[in-house]
């Protein structure tokens, strides 16, 4: 409905005045504050003077913290490359399945992620700590083989349970754990809607299955692409939990320095900055997107 | 013979790429990849083994002990009001501002789409830390007021996050409301608030329904932004996971975390029934 607000004033008020006010009291102020605080310094132990310095950016891309900032870069980049190298068969496998079987498909792929982050990273500490699922599997083979190499007269030596926790590759592990979902679904949407016309024409053409998936699939599907590569990467980048208990100490990501500053480092405006590097990196993705999907558009009309 | 075992003869056809075995097996990877870490965690929960590795029979101690846990009792009890009081809340909030940008053309409308659409984007540590920031500095909630009041300032944070998502869920059930409906009630001589009552609440039923189940998984979820939030009495469930987990995995977090998996799930399926998928999509647009 397009109804002119001029038209039922008293609506309009009652209707707009709780969520604006809500909005701006408890969601922008707040994110305001931390932006003026970002430049700011400690003037004593419980003040901080806004005084529009650029001191903290400054220390922020200090060759320490810029190399985080780039780490935390490069794992949601990885995060998102392998979600997407994941998640497209499954994607396809999804979109031409039968009605049925697409429900309880997509089922499947979503009923993990309903389940608290926590517990789902926690899951991932019992199977990858050096007692855990995994090395006891492999324990297992190792010592089978050993069985087997003995009866030869060889030794392979006792199994040594391989470091699979508190490391970037553990970071990673967890992250691609966590978000592949949210890779699966926009791409599935984007394979839905394709026209299959197009991929048997191909395909009668005489193009092979993977020069129609080339040629046609991907481009066809890029705004799921994009979309699934941003719910993805957006995510990744500030996420706090899975480097704090997965990563070991030289696999922190932004998110931890930022929790650091503001609960044990006690420089806020520093920790101030970072978000708002964090929030910048947020708004740069999106707008990216939005004008990818505007170039394409404008390109398809 | 049947059609299902003639189908099996035939050689799978060029688009029918779920009966071909690279994507069958890909699929079963897949699938043990997400669940062998829950279902493990959730069978290792009934096992009678401290250590949690082998194992030794099966047994529920873990949940009596999780149950006379009495800080864990005192958490969850939070977790379970906050996400009441902030599920009421973000409804309301979510249905006004669902109502206003689907009738009202006015200025400033992109922008405050804009502004609405901002809880969804932000990563949740710069949120944590500007809600942690302004509930010292700008608001300081008293802490020694009394249970549940200490909770307000979680209270507050939860609904910030959540309603933009409830306003969504809403505002795409009244995209299907017959106007027409509307008009009828006012040639019949329907006042507005008639009209909103009779008419438009009972349409939006379904969406509220679904966008309080969003509101309430939301924010029993959450745990970045409570963890910013919450005193060292306002604990939520997923903190005093996160204190119990952060050194050890054992059996009790397990039986815990197989309460809260349970609780979760179960709500979701009772969300993705009501709403036909809508709660599912408006999640999987936000994280």
């Amino acid at each position: 409905m397009d109804e002119a607000w001029t038209r039922a004033k008293g609506v309009f008020a009652a209707l707009a005045g709780p969520p604006v006010v809500w909005l701006a009291v408890f969601f922008l102020i707040p994110l305001g504050v931390i932006w003026g605080y970002s430049f700011g310094e400690n003037a004593s132990l419980t003040h901080i003077a806004v005084n529009g310095t650029f001191a903290n950016y400054a220390h922020a891309i200090r060759p320490l913290y810029l190399g985080i900032i780039v780490k935390s870069l490069c794992f949601a980049g990885l995060t998102t490359v392998l979600c997407l190298l994941i998640g497209f068969p499954v994607a396809i496998a999804i979109t031409f399945a039968s009605q049925k079987t697409k429900a309880w498909l997509l089922l499947l792929i979503m009923l993990p992620f309903w389940t608290n982050l926590l517990i789902r990273t926690y899951a991932l500490m019992a199977v990858l700590r050096t007692e855990g699922y995994v090395n006891q599997a492999l324990g297992f083979l190792w010592n089978g083989a050993g069985r087997i190499a003995a009866v030869f007269g060889q030794s392979i030596g006792t199994f040594t349970p391989l470091e699979l926790l508190h490391n970037n590759f553990a970071v990673v592990f967890g992250l691609v754990y966590v978000q592949l979902p949210f890779m699966v679904l926009p791409l599935y949407a984007a394979l839905d809607r394709l026209d299959r016309s197009l991929l048997e024409a191909s395909l009668d053409l005489g193009a092979s299955q993977l020069t129609t998936f080339r040629r046609v699939v991907i481009p066809l599907a890029l705004p799921g692409i994009i979309s699934g590569v941003l719910v993805t990467l957006i995510p990744s980048i500030g996420a706090y939990l899975t480097p704090d208990l997965l990563g070991g100490p030289s696999s922190m990501m932004i998110a931890n320095v930022i929790e650091r500053q503001f609960k044990t480092a006690n420089d806020w405006p520093f920790g101030a900055a970072l978000s708002f590097m964090l929030m910048y990196m947020t708004f740069i993705a999106i707008a990216v997107q939005a004008v990818v999907s505007r170039g394409r558009q404008a390109r398809a009309t | 013979m049947t059609g299902l075992a003639k189908q099996r003869r035939e050689a799978p056809g060029p688009l029918e790429y779920l009966r071909r075995w690279p994507i069958r097996t890909w699929l079963v990877l897949v699938t043990i990849f997400l669940y062998a870490p829950l279902i493990t965690l959730m069978a290792f929960s009934f096992n009678d083994s401290k250590r949690n590795i082998v194992w030794r029979g099966f047994t529920l101690k873990y949940y009596v002990q999780t149950f006379a846990d009495s800080d864990l009792i005192t958490a969850f009890g939070n977790s379970l009001t906050i996400a009441v009081v902030s599920t009421i809340v973000s409804v309301i909030l979510g249905a006004f501002t669902a109502l206003l940008l689907w009738r009202f053309r006015f200025p400033f409308k992109p922008a405050l789409e804009g502004a609405l659409a901002l809880p969804i984007v932000v990563p949740e540590i710069c949120m944590g830390v500007a809600m942690l920031v302004f509930f010292t500095e700008i608001m300081p909630w008293p802490t020694d007021l009394i249970w549940p009041l200490n909770l307000g300032a979680i209270i507050i944070s939860h609904i910030s996050f959540s309603f933009s998502f409830v306003a969504i869920v809403i505002r795409g059930r009244l995209a299907s409301f017959n106007r027409e409906l509307e008009e009828a009630a006012k040639d019949l001589g329907a006042g507005e608030w008639r009209v909103f009552r009779d008419i438009l609440i009972p349409h939006m039923g379904p969406g509220l329904l679904a966008g309080a189940l969003l509101a309430f998984t939301l924010s029993l979820d959450d745990f970045v932004i409570t963890f910013f939030t919450s005193g060292p009495d306002t604990s939520t469930f997923p903190v005093k996971v996160y204190s119990m987990v952060r050194f050890s995995v054992t059996p009790e977090v397990n039986a815990a975390s197989t309460i809260l998996i349970v609780l979760t799930v179960a709500l979701t399926a009772v969300a993705l029934r009501v709403s036909g998928g809508q709660v599912a999509l408006a999640e999987a647009e936000g994280h």
